[in-house]
């Protein structure tokens, strides 16, 4: 699967923004920076693991802005960045 | 017939009686000169350092501050620096509150400048250091009632108040308007610093606009004051509107101040001549607006409004709906100029204001507050100072004194901020203690405390949503999931004050 560089999200409060590009270990790093990331950082983390995963997605660097998102926004943003960055609509 | 001097003899025998001198003439010297062209030299301006020196300031002293300026302040750090760089050390700030614009204060405290700190809350660089472990010994948090108190009954007690106003005559005459052509800095009631100008040790006024005498009407007397020092600025009054005090167009805000509206309505207390004191939070203050047409509509008037006095509150004043405002400290530039020039918006002492051991604080006869919260918990226990991360971002200010002592307390707070829940199962840190709140309005429904069962029937009868406090909680929990444990150290970095004087909580510091 090919992986271009794709974003989806805002920095606004109550959103993520998440960056999505191509990794060179193989698998799928999660680099999180959350305004709540001492009481939600695991669960924001395992939240776009599992996403991903759903999608099949791997091989790839995750950067993530998080602005206090719930986990439906989180979820959203991760499948639409995904969706840019392998070129697969899973909305169809 | 009866001459003075006949009367001499029994002149000098009743002054002996009372141990008194008897009157002698030729000690009288009476001052001709015209007064405007009295020497200088009685005069109390100095400069910033010559005023330090002449308080006899030593280390190891308590400095006091006003945060009438919020934001805006310049004093504290304008102080603080020239105390610095005179070599003062150990020296204990008790400021009524300080803001994200005090950072520089970290430095001080670094360099062992600062040692202790008393405020009633924390933002900015500031807060996020003093939670991590910054200070030796824990900030000491007191409510703006509770420090007047502990002002009053020398519990905090004040070595050298440094105070900023926006007048001032040579003789210290201040206050925080000016009615010159060279006003620079308003910042309206000076509630706050009167405490501290009535029972400082000494005193030290910091103007930016030096008026002929007299600079009357005053708030702060030259009685009081001990010297005044000319500065460039003492505050940037548009940043008065600034920190918690939001005009809010957020929707949500918006539904939270119309439910609140609700409340204060169908609560039995929404009676002619009722009082009423309003929070900073965006939705408190916006509650002012909607109880407005219902007052129209049916012929009711507040006799007074309490507190941090808002434009709203001005305008409802102007309309004859509000008789008379009590002013503690001008929220926005039209409070700042309106108690300037209405005799009927009056300002008020801190510990007039909300002193819970002053029988004529105000507080005591105020009957609806409503009230803002970082959290509240089951217990409807309040946290407005240290946020869900553990890290102080907030003040107490008059809030645990007016849910004490009005008759109907009113918390409005969202369900969720972001991801922050506002309903939990325990404050992170307690500050208004849950016997003292009655309502917690929630855009999911309104919890009444059940200490309140006939005001729950009231509200009920009404149609409002009333809801049990932990159905709120559980709502919250089920959205975003469980919190993790915060990652509190063993140092005690803040301790909190009830208003009656008692330690009623501490802080951690945060590890991370």
């Amino acid at each position: 699967m090919e992986i271009k560089n794709a974003s989806a999200g805002t920095l606004e409060s109550g959103d993520i923004f998440v960056q999505i590009g191509p990794s060179t270990t193989g698998g799928v790093t999660i680099d999180l920076d959350s305004t709540v990331a001492l009481q939600f950082g695991d669960q924001i983390k395992r939240v776009i693991a599992d996403t991903l995963q759903e999608l099949n997605v791997t091989g790839v660097e995750v950067k993530a802005t998080d602005k206090g998102a719930l986990d439906c926004t989180i979820r959203a943003r991760v499948t639409a960045a995904a969706v840019r960055a392998t070129g697969v609509d899973v909305w169809k | 017939m009866s001459s003075i001097k006949d009367r001499a003899q029994l002149i000098s025998a009743a002054a002996q009686k009372m141990n008194k001198n008897v009157y002698d003439d030729a000690r009288t010297i009476k001052s001709i000169t015209h007064k405007s062209e009295m020497p200088k030299e009685a005069s109390k301006v100095v400069t910033l350092e010559e005023a330090i020196r002449g308080t006899g300031l030593k280390d190891g002293m308590t400095i006091s501050f006003h945060h009438h300026f919020r934001g805006g302040d310049k004093v504290v750090n304008m102080v603080v620096d020239k105390l610095a760089e005179m070599g003062y050390k150990n020296l204990h700030l008790a400021a009524s509150s300080l803001q994200d614009v005090h950072a520089p204060l970290i430095e001080h405290i670094k360099n062992g400048v600062i040692t202790e700190i008393s405020t009633s809350g924390m933002r900015g660089a500031l807060a996020t250091e003093v939670s991590h472990g910054l200070m030796e010994k824990p900030v000491i948090f007191r409510s703006h009632g509770g420090r007047g108190s502990a002002i009053a009954t020398g519990d905090l007690h004040i070595d050298v108040a440094f105070l900023g106003t926006s007048s001032s005559d040579p003789a210290g005459n201040s206050c925080g308007y000016s009615r010159s052509e060279n006003g620079k800095s308003i910042c309206g009631s000076l509630g706050y610093a009167l405490p501290d100008a009535q029972y400082a040790d000494k005193v030290v006024i910091l103007t930016d606009d030096l008026v002929a005498y007299p600079n009357t009407p005053n708030s702060i007397s030259e009685r009081n004051v001990d010297y005044v020092v000319v500065v460039d600025s003492v505050g940037d009054s548009s940043k008065i509107a600034s920190g918690a005090i939001r005009d809010t167009k957020n929707p949500r805000d918006i539904l939270l101040a119309k439910q609140a509206a609700k409340v204060i309505i169908n609560s039995g207390y929404f009676k002619d001549g009722f009082s009423i004191q309003t929070g900073s939070g965006g939705a408190s203050l916006a509650a002012v607006k909607y109880i407005r047409e219902s007052m129209i509509e049916k012929g009711i008037k507040a006799s007074f409004a309490l507190g941090g006095i808002t434009a709203h509150m001005v305008k409802l004043h102007e309309e004859g709906l509000i008789e008379r405002l009590i002013d503690v400290q001008s929220f926005d530039k039209v409070a700042a100029e309106s108690i300037k020039t209405d005799p009927m918006h009056k300002e008020v002492s801190a510990n007039e204001y909300a002193s819970a051991d002053e029988p004529g604080s105000a507080t005591h006869y105020l009957d609806i507050v409503i009230l803002s919260a970082l959290e509240v918990d089951t217990k409807f226990n309040v946290n407005v100072l240290v946020g869900s991360d553990g890290i102080i971002r907030g003040a107490i200010g008059g809030h645990p004194d007016t849910a004490a002592d009005s008759a109907l307390s009113i918390i409005v707070c969202p369900l969720l901020r972001g991801r922050i829940p506002c309903v939990v199962d325990e404050v992170t840190t307690l500050i208004t203690p849950g016997s003292t709140v009655d309502v917690v309005v929630t855009e999911y429904g309104i919890a009444v405390n059940p200490r309140r069962p006939e005001l729950a029937e009231r509200l009920r009868q009404a149609g409002l949503n009333i809801v049990d406090i932990n159905a709120l909680k559980d709502r919250a929990k089920s959205i975003i999931g469980d919190a993790a444990e915060l990652p509190f150290g063993d140092k005690v970095v803040g301790v909190v004050m009830n208003r009656d004087g008692s330690v009623m909580d501490v802080i951690k510091n945060i590890v991370d």
